[in-house]
């Protein structure tokens, strides 16, 4: 090595004063893009620390492909045009892995963008890992090769909920409440067509859209649905417009079954409490009683210990360890080679295993309806409540047709 | 009756070298470094950045045609930057489809959008304002923020005009290519944008002397005068707000082509109350206020945000302080310190300045200390603040003492500055 | 029927917690011409200081602790802050509240962090006092029914009967005459802010345990109390409780109707798949406030009960 470059990577190093780039192995980093500030700062901020005590697991455990893991975050403040300047920086800083879950506005305006910059700059593919944004479309309609998604979109959500409702032959008529954007409507028409499939006999009493955030007292709206005897209610609603949901419900003796998406969305239970006991039903990828091995649940622990954060995102250390297992068979980043891995990659999570369907690069697991209930092993939030498993939903049974027509690149 | 007047006045006409270099040189001197920006090579970083603040520089000038030169305040300024923007988004989808089918559309290049966003920005401007622009003060700011609030619902729900929530995109490497910029690229598209901000913020100048620019000035400082001297107020609020609207579309359909995607909440009064903060800042009473504005709130935007999540926090400060202790904004604390270096090249006046200065950082530094020490505290993962190399850790009494310590020496000494004679305002 | 009942009782509540809410804002307004916009911002603080007492003292005691804290902190942001900004005009003060409520939400944050907090309804008043059509009537309504009531009471006394109240209109109409006749303006100024900030306060005590006590109900709530004060006119505690309670009833009946512009509009061949036709009334229910007061403002500035155009 001359004497000039050893100066200069001294005075880089100095520039750099956490001397990431100084490290003499090769470094993957994986560009978190989600909101850390402003009001949803709380949900990207919970993320981002799943993803970092997944990266330190696969760290301690020797890398990817001999490769240590960094988790670069990068604040979108939730908007898509802040996303795209945050992807640029990620791109430059050699991301070559985004992560995002939050809004599928997001994730639309990022698949979008990311197709057209693998298109126009090859050889510097990047790939785009979507950890909880749920439209349908992002698999289906809008599906592209580099996008590749670890949560059940609410189609598979939609068919494990109703695949409950078979067996209640006590329920004869449903309500359907949604947020009033694509998200909500998408809720809404999945909960139509698949009741009127698998439950012909239940009536759908009613079906309504409320502005999204804007809805201070849902009362009216329980009342309404008392009024119209309706025996469950299927929302889709989360974060306040879900917890006010429940409370209003809980304030007017309204006990049938409310069947979410997000009841156990971090911060609900806490602001829920003790009126959604009971009343509450969630599908999830997890919760934390179901049957696991001692090691998956220490590493609950652990993470609740070091972090003072309730475990909720299993799918990331899913995506995490699916990714570690892409990259060490392709022994590099090369990213078309880590897509071609992961496109039908079968992986062994501690809740069974699950499969990253080629045709739409859509992941497919076992679900679990819960109830929200009092004395159970493990409670969420330290409120003292937790989720009881109703019944559980093999990954078979999840999936749906996907209308993709996947361009793969030549 | 002798006309002895003209020959005993003074000529108060500015001197022609003094126009060049008050109207001419600030706008050479910008385009000198729109130029010389990409001899630099930026990254795409970078690149992204100046496209973000290009569009942004447009869109805070246009709002200070409303607050800074009309006095009206307005808090729903991003509906007519969406709704240009939606125009030129559909415009681009135009291009792209006459590209298979023909039509009139196939001869429009993708350059000229921020045409379209211009007539998209104004005609809503021209509809909207016509009931809003009668009242001034307060009630313009609310009818403002109502009107705000109902086009991003209508946003939402009418979603075959704006896409719903994931909003419409496009692509713009379609139709005619003009000056031989494919726009594909970022590299390019700095050049798109650099033209259109250059362009946008000639013309917002020119608007200024103008003589509708003048009566706005005039509608703002005392509308009863203007009045009486036969001009209705409302109408010249009314034409400066088409005006204004139009060019926020400008930036809207730069912003159009820059990111080709447009989503509702870009109508809402989130971006509004931003681009309040920009001119407001950077500083309303000046032309280039909303400049600095632009860029400093962008470059907090995208890039503070790495290294505090109190980014928001120290915006809203640096904004309540700017209101308490400089409502002339950045601009208005950059002219009076070289004032006071120009006229006082030696001695007090400098070291008054230096002192200010050293009490301003001072404080900065503790507040600084305090909200970082706080943040980490509050988090409770037991991590420390580490600037320069220092480490404070937030369960320990001394890093907080350093804070408060800082914060105090400094803000008290602002405070005996400012007794011995204001400085800023 | 059953609706109609519903709604006028679920309507009468959510009123009854924006007059709270607005009261406070319209006292200010009316005295010192300042819009608040931080308004919703000592509403969240009430919510929040009355958890953290409550947690020590209990609800009852944090009832009147916590509106006073509030109080407090509203006269030292008059103090410190909005007295200095007074003599640049009201879109100064405007902009120096719109500022403040950013700073008061990124500090809640820190302080009791990003997500909600279990501010829950005391158990003395969790249950439901009686049934009707078959739906229960929580207690807790009853108790903020009657809060806001006696606030009301309690202001109306406060401001027609007492001599402080006659200073305070005094002051409001001819503040030179005022402070010639020896009384210290600002001071009164402060007292009045504070007040205010108060009363938003009382409504965050009450209205946190309702609803949800999370740092962005500020943000979420704030426009809303704009609008009560600009329809019900500037300066009328009558105005602000009449539109205050229109604006309930408006926004739970509008929930109440589930037909859409396709049926209402049928003659205008509407179809109900268009963007237009899809549109129930009770979708939106939400915006009819911000309706109401772009209307109000163009067609009756001086709102419903004001005395004087703002």
């Amino acid at each position: 090595m001359s004497k000039g470059i050893l100066l200069k990577s001294s005075l880089a190093a100095l520039l750099l004063s956490g001397g990431v780039l100084s490290a003499e192995a090769e470094v993957i980093k994986i560009g978190y893009i989600d909101p850390l500030s402003g009001p949803f700062g709380s949900t990207g901020d919970a993320g981002v620390k799943h993803f970092r005590y997944a990266a330190d697991e696969i760290n301690a455990a020797g890398g990817m492909g001999g490769m240590q893991v960094e988790v670069v975050a990068f604040d979108n403040k939730i908007n898509p045009k802040e996303s795209l300047v945050q992807l640029q920086k990620a791109i430059d800083q050699g991301v070559r892995f985004i992560a995002q879950g939050n809004g599928s506005s997001v994730a639309n305006a990022l698949t979008d963008a990311i197709a057209k910059h693998n298109k126009r700059n090859p050889g510097e593919e990047v790939l785009f890992l979507n950890y909880a944004a749920v439209d349908p479309a992002l698999t289906n309609k809008k599906c592209n090769y580099w996008h590749f998604r670890f949560d059940a979109h609410v189609d598979m959500k939609m068919a494990g909920l109703t695949d409950w409702l078979r067996d209640q032959k006590d329920i004869k008529s449903a309500y359907i409440l949604a947020q009033d954007y694509s998200y909500g409507r998408a809720f809404t028409a999945a909960a139509k067509s698949m009741i009127e499939e698998k439950r012909p006999d239940i009536k759908i009493v009613g079906a309504e859209l409320h502005p999204i955030g804007k809805v201070k007292d849902f009362t009216p709206y329980v009342q309404k649905m008392m009024s119209a005897k309706a025996d469950v209610v299927f929302t889709g609603n989360w974060g306040t417009d879900m917890t006010l949901l429940v409370k209003a419900a809980n304030a007017s003796g309204h006990t049938v079954p409310y069947l979410t998406f997000y009841g156990g969305g971090l911060g609900a239970p806490t602001a829920m409490g003790q009126s959604a006991v009971g009343l509450v039903k969630q599908i999830t990828e997890f919760h934390e009683n179901i049957e696991a091995s001692e090691k998956q649940m220490a590493r609950v622990d652990d993470f609740e210990k070091t972090n003072s954060l309730d475990y909720y995102y299993e799918r990331v250390f899913t995506l995490m360890n699916m990714l570690d297992k892409a990259v060490d068979a392709v022994g590099s980043v090369d990213v078309p080679k880590v897509a071609a891995e992961l496109e039908g990659m079968t992986y062994e999570t501690p809740y069974g295993e699950v499969t990253m369907r080629a045709d739409d690069h859509q992941l497919m697991q076992p679900l679990y309806i819960s109830t929200f209930s009092e004395g159970v092993a493990r409670d969420v939030e330290n409120t003292g409540y937790g989720f009881k498993t109703d019944i559980t939903i093999p990954a078979v049974a999840t999936e749906t047709p996907t209308t993709c027509r996947m361009r793969r690149p030549s | 009756m002798t006309d002895y007047s003209l020959d005993r006045v003074p000529d108060l006409a500015p001197s022609a070298r003094y126009k060049f270099a008050t109207r001419v040189l600030p706008l050479l001197l910008l385009a000198l470094i729109l130029l010389s920006i990409p001899l630099f090579e930026p990254s795409r970083t970078w690149l992204s950045l100046f496209n973000a603040i290009g569009i942004n520089m447009v869109f805070a000038l246009s709002y200070n045609m409303l607050l800074g030169q009309a006095g009206m305040l307005s808090f729903g300024h991003a509906v007519y930057f969406g709704l240009g923007g939606y125009a030129a988004m559909h415009g681009m989808n135009a291009i792209e489809n006459a590209s298979y089918d023909g039509g009139i559309w196939a001869a429009f290049p993708m350059f000229a959008l921020p045409l379209v966003g211009f007539a998209g920005g104004a005609l809503a401007g021209a509809v909207i304002g016509w009931p809003s622009c009668r009242r001034a003060g307060v009630p313009f700011a609310m009818i403002s923020l109502g009107i705000a609030e109902l086009v991003a619902a209508a946003g939402f729900m009418f979603i075959s005009v704006f896409g719903g929530e994931e909003g419409i995109t496009g692509d713009r490497m379609n139709g005619v290519e003009l000056f031989g910029l494919s726009l594909g690229p970022l590299g390019e598209v700095y050049w798109f944008i650099a033209f259109w901000t250059f362009l946008g913020v000639a013309l917002m100048y020119a608007f200024t002397r103008t003589p509708l620019g003048k009566l706005a000035q005039a509608v703002r400082d005392n509308p009863e005068r203007v009045q009486f001297v036969g001009y209705n107020p409302n109408r010249v609020r009314y034409l400066v707000f088409i005006a204004a609207g139009g060019f926020a579309g400008l930036a809207g359909g730069m912003s159009a082509v820059s990111y080709e995607i447009f989503t509702p909440e870009s109508l809402s009064v989130i971006p509004s109350g931003l681009v309040l903060l920009m001119a407001f800042i950077g500083g309303a009473r000046y032309f280039a206020g909303p400049i600095l504005g632009a860029v400093v709130l962008t470059y907090m935007q995208s890039n503070l945000s790495d290294y505090s999540e109190a980014w928001l926090l120290y915006l809203g400060l640096l904004f309540i302080g700017m209101i308490l202790f400089a409502p002339g904004g950045l601009a208005g604390l950059l002219l009076s310190g070289t004032t006071a270096l120009r006229q006082s090249l030696s001695g007090k006046g400098l070291v008054r300045a230096g002192a200010f200065a050293i009490s301003a950082l001072l404080s900065a530094a503790g507040v600084i200390v305090l909200v970082e020490l706080a943040v980490r505290h509050s988090n409770g993962f037991g991590e420390a603040f580490e600037p320069f190399g220092f480490h404070l850790a937030p369960d320990q009494m001394m890093p907080w003492t350093v804070g408060l310590v800082l914060a105090g020496v400094g803000m008290g000494s602002l405070k005996v500055l400012s007794k011995q004679g204001g400085m800023g305002s | 029927m059953e609706t109609v009942v519903f709604a006028l009782l679920n309507g009468l509540i959510y009123g009854l917690l924006l007059f709270m809410l607005s009261s406070g804002l319209t006292l200010i307004f009316s005295m010192m011409g300042v819009l608040n916009m931080a308004h919703a911002s000592f509403y969240m603080l009430g919510a929040y200081f009355a958890f953290t007492l409550g947690q020590h003292t209990g609800f009852w005691f944090a009832l009147f602790l916590a509106p006073i804290c509030v109080g407090a902190a509203g006269a030292c942001v008059e103090k410190w802050g909005l007295r200095k900004v007074h003599a640049r005009g009201h879109v100064a003060e405007l902009l120096f509240t719109f500022g403040l409520a950013y700073v008061i939400e990124e500090l809640v944050k820190i302080i009791w962090g990003k997500f909600a907090v279990a501010y829950e309804i005391p158990p003395e008043l969790n249950y439901s006092l009686f049934e009707l059509f078959g739906s229960q009537y929580p207690a807790y309504r009853i108790f903020m029914l009657a809060v806001s009531i006696a606030m009301l009471a309690g202001l109306w006394y406060l401001l027609k009967r007492t001599r402080v109240g006659l200073i305070i209109q005094a002051s409001l109409t001819h503040p030179h005459m005022v402070s010639h006749l020896g009384h210290n303006v600002p001071r009164i100024f402060m007292l009045v802010f504070a007040a205010g900030c108060a009363l938003a306060g009382l409504a965050g005590v009450i209205g946190g345990n309702y609803l949800v006590t999370e740092p962005s109900m500020a943000f979420s709530i704030g426009p809303i109390v704009f609008v009560v004060v600009v329809v019900g006119g500037m300066g009328s505690l009558e105005g602000a409780f009449i539109a205050s309670l229109l604006i309930g009833f408006l926004q739970t009946f509008a929930i109440s109707i589930d037909s859409n512009f396709a049926e209402i509009f049928s003659f205008a061949g509407l179809s109900a798949d268009g963007d237009i036709g899809r549109i129930t009334i009770a979708s939106l229910a939400p915006m009819l406030p911000f309706l109401l007061l772009v209307l109000m403002l163009m067609l009756r500035p001086r709102g419903l009960m004001g005395e004087r155009e703002f």
